[in-house]
């Protein structure tokens, strides 16, 4: 049983990724989106990036690549999957969550740590952390603002289907603490189902030791 | 079947902040430009051939539905016109 991080032309969290999960203990490989997901997926990982050049939208064509139906299908079974960065913008082009992810409200591409919040940790992605938790996550984007209807956003409140927003290092989800814009801070969500999960902070980037921080490492425990 | 071009025209939404567009503006009142608001849109002009100009609307507004606009950023206007 393996975790599947799909690289499309453009991917380039996808080695991240799979060193991350490795080292937790999770077993990883590449999968190009061209060959397809062997059998014995247990797990998929839309992984960071630029696919295809950010050509129309952020994730646009990603999300109308043919393996998208074979994930579908997978998701559709029941098998977790975890879109980050590019991955979450492919996750939403392709409607396995709602809203969008595009262009940073100060139209400029953000590269830091920042802290998240942690707002259900009933999930398999948070349940290492409690409600209200602080952690920190970089990120790195340019269209990460998070956009979704006012029913749309009543909908993910009403359902808990938001899992991170974005904080001040006290857990405050302030104006100045939000590096994008997004809608209500928004850095992270659920889909319809509680195994799919898309957020734009980087888990794998904070999980290995030797590179900083290990607060991600509970969001990649979810394929565990 | 006749030949026509369907110019598909994508839009955000009344409402959805455009930060590119945004800047630009700041660019254009930077070099004295004298200016309210500034929109930005993207323009697709599609050359296919159609029974009808009726018919060709319709697969270039599937096009916009399925992905040329992201129908929750997006409003979009097609036109055709015979070439």
């Amino acid at each position: 049983m393996t975790v599947a991080v799909v690289r499309f032309g453009g991917s380039n969290c996808d080695r991240d990724a799979v060193r991350a999960l490795d080292h937790l203990g999770i077993d990883a490989e590449i999968v190009w989106h061209g060959d397809g997901l062997s059998a014995d997926t247990s797990g998929i990982v839309l992984p960071g990036g630029f696919s295809y050049g950010d050509y129309l939208r952020a994730g646009a064509m990603a999300a109308r690549d043919p393996v998208m139906d074979e994930v579908r299908e997978y998701v559709a079974a029941g098998t977790p999957l975890l879109g980050v960065c590019n991955g979450a913008q492919v996750g939403c082009e392709a409607g396995l969550v709602p809203g969008a992810f595009t262009t940073n409200a100060g139209a400029r591409f953000r590269c830091e740590h920042v802290h998240l919040r942690v707002e259900n940790a009933d999930t398999r992605w948070t349940r290492a952390y409690d409600e209200g938790d602080v952690v920190e996550f970089p990120i790195a984007h340019g269209e990460g603002r998070f956009e979704a209807t006012d029913e749309a956003l009543e909908r993910l409140r009403a359902e808990d289907r938001i899992l991170f927003r974005y904080c001040d290092a006290d857990g405050n989800p302030t104006a100045a603490a939000n590096p994008n814009g997004s809608k209500d801070n928004v850095a992270g969500l659920l889909g319809d189902r509680e195994s799919v999960a898309v957020l734009m902070p980087h888990p794998e980037r904070a999980t290995l030791p030797d590179v900083g921080g290990t607060d991600g490492q509970g969001v990649l425990q979810g394929f565990a | 079947m006749g030949a026509y071009t369907a110019t598909v025209t994508v839009r955000l939404k009344e409402g959805v902040r455009d930060p590119e567009a945004e800047t630009t503006a700041r660019a254009l009142e930077r070099l004295g430009f004298d200016l309210e608001t500034l929109r930005s849109a993207d323009r697709f002009e599609v050359d296919l051939d159609a029974e009808s100009a009726d018919a060709a609307a319709n697969r270039a507004e599937a096009m916009a539905e399925r992905l040329l606009a992201n129908p929750t950023i997006h409003d979009y206007t097609v036109e055709v016109t015979e070439r």
